[in-house]
């Protein structure tokens, strides 16, 4: 089974002089960022640094500001080659398990419907749900529901993946199990992935940022060594967490 | 269970009722004993009938277009931009305006069938119906809103696809309260102008001081309003079933 977007080039992210301000707060100012094509950059920091306003500016959910600009390495806007796996509850609950990973197909009037829904079967396929095409939300375990979030963020073959926290709200064993799922189907693609957990960045970035003040800077890049997803008992690994904590300790004091 | 214990209570209720008629020997035509408007039901049932049939009709059909027309303006209002600044405002005021004092321009405007009562229970439900599934789609987890954005949906697949299904429970309380007021409705209009219907007869029978007709009356409205909020709230339950309808757990 091919995913497609896998085949296709994925661009770097590329933020110029943007600007943002939430409620009479600059959260960041003349910010400027690149983030490798095909690489999955995790961005760590403290609570209301900005992460998940970064990430929404990326997606172009928010305006970059005066000046500012979002674009991909070939020029062209990322908004509009983004999948968007957000914070909140992420499935409808109205929606069996297929609509949900289908729902794209449907918001962007894709006919026919029949073949959108084949294809969000062999996504949930992929992601180990077959079989469960039809529940709803409520019938599945959190764990499930992350999977079907994660098989409608495949659905939508977009280069660019977007990821605010998606698996905060699970607990250890899943985490780690879908942690290394998602490293693994989503290679290939830009990957912004934003976690208060750096085990979690250290596990599965190419490289780590850890954002900091206000107005927030990217720190500069942490990048552990070897291919995503890395072993848990990785003392390379272990070593970098104690530091990446020390650097969160520090933004947390600055902030 | 609900049922049983409602019928208990109900029960209780019709013996104080008996025994308070029967120790101060009110008159029946103040005060009627239960046991004589169980017998005017038993021997009048086909007037009672007549008269039920057009009131259900009634009700059924403001029940009806009354919700269509609000869910209709609450997606009017949400889709437009236009509609809410100019609309809205206009709206909330008319619910200043007290239902009674406009029954008789009903009646004026649309006669004395069935037309001016329809339109009387559409006005008193409308806005329950209109303001609730408004509400909802307001308040559409905003997360979900966001994904449409980057999935390049269209504003009016985002409504029809997302907003309205997630605003379908507030929607369903309106239609509950609407299917509670909906007989309200009916009943004013055929009491300010109307030669037919279970207000009419309540009218009357009070007019003449038969009121263990008015009774029996009300008895039948009361039994079919219970019927219907039953019925829609089974319905609708049925229809979102996916929505959490969580029981407090000491009930």
């Amino acid at each position: 089974m091919v995913v497609r977007a896998g085949a296709q080039h994925s661009p770097d992210i590329v933020i110029r002089s943007a600007r943002l301000s939430y409620g009479g707060d600059v959260l960041f100012d003349q910010l400027d960022a690149r983030f490798a094509g095909g690489r999955c950059a995790c961005l760590l920091g403290p609570s209301g640094v900005g992460k998940s306003s970064l990430l929404r500016l990326i997606a172009g959910l928010a305006p970059p500001g005066a000046g500012g600009e979002v674009t991909g390495s070939d020029g062209a806007p990322i908004a509009g080659r983004v999948a968007w796996m957000g914070q909140t509850e992420p499935l409808m609950p109205w929606l069996s398990a297929r609509g949900n990973v289908a729902i794209g197909a449907r918001l962007r009037g894709e006919r026919p419907y029949a073949d959108a829904a084949r294809r969000a079967d062999e996504m949930l396929a992929l992601v180990g749900l077959s079989g469960r095409e039809r529940d709803r939300p409520a019938a599945l375990s959190g764990g499930m529901r992350q999977r079907v979030a994660l098989a409608r963020t495949l659905f939508e073959a977009r280069p660019v993946v977007l990821m605010d926290e998606p698996f905060s709200a699970l607990d250890a064993i899943t985490r780690l199990v879908l942690q290394e799922e998602a490293a693994r189907l989503l290679a290939r693609r830009t990957v912004v992935l934003v976690t208060h957990d750096p085990l979690e960045a250290l596990r599965i970035g190419h490289v780590v940022h850890v954002m900091a003040g206000r107005p927030a800077t990217l720190g500069p890049p942490l990048v552990p060594p070897g291919d995503p997803p890395r072993a848990l008992d990785d003392p390379r690994v272990l070593a970098l967490q104690g530091e990446l904590l020390r650097h969160l300790t520090q933004a947390r004091e600055a902030a | 269970m609900i049922a049983l214990r409602a019928l208990v209570t109900f029960a209780g209720l019709v013996v104080l009722w008996q025994a308070l008629v029967m120790l101060t020997g009110m008159p029946h035509y103040l005060l009627p004993a239960p046991s004589r408007v169980a017998e005017t039901l038993w021997a009048r049932a086909d007037i009672l009938w007549e008269h039920a049939r057009i009131t259900v009709l009634e009700i059924a059909l403001g029940l009806l277009l009354g919700v269509l027309s609000g869910a209709f303006c609450a997606l009017v209002l949400m889709a437009s931009r236009l509609a809410r600044r100019w609309l809205l405002p206009v709206l909330i005021a008319s619910q200043a305006i007290p239902t009674f004092a406009i029954a008789p321009l009903l009646v004026l405007w649309f006669g004395y069938g069935l037309l001016s009562k329809v339109v009387m229970s559409i006005i008193v439900i409308f806005f329950s119906v209109a303001s609730a599934f408004y509400d909802g789609m307001r308040r559409t987890e905003p997360g979900w809103l966001d994904l449409a954005r980057t999935m390049s949906a269209s504003p009016w697949r985002t409504l029809w696809l997302v907003r309205v299904p997630a605003a379908l429970p507030s929607l369903a309380t309106g239609i509950r309260v609407a299917a509670v007021f909906a007989p309200i409705g009916a009943i004013i209009g055929e009491w300010v102008g109307a030669s037919r219907g279970l207000g009419y007869l309540m009218l009357q029978s009070n007019a003449r001081m038969q009121i263990d007709m008015l009774f029996a009356a009300l008895l039948v409205l009361a039994v079919f309003g219970v019927a219907l909020y039953a019925t829609v709230d089974g319905l609708l339950r049925r229809l979102i079933s996916w929505a959490p309808d969580a029981v407090p757990d000491d009930d």
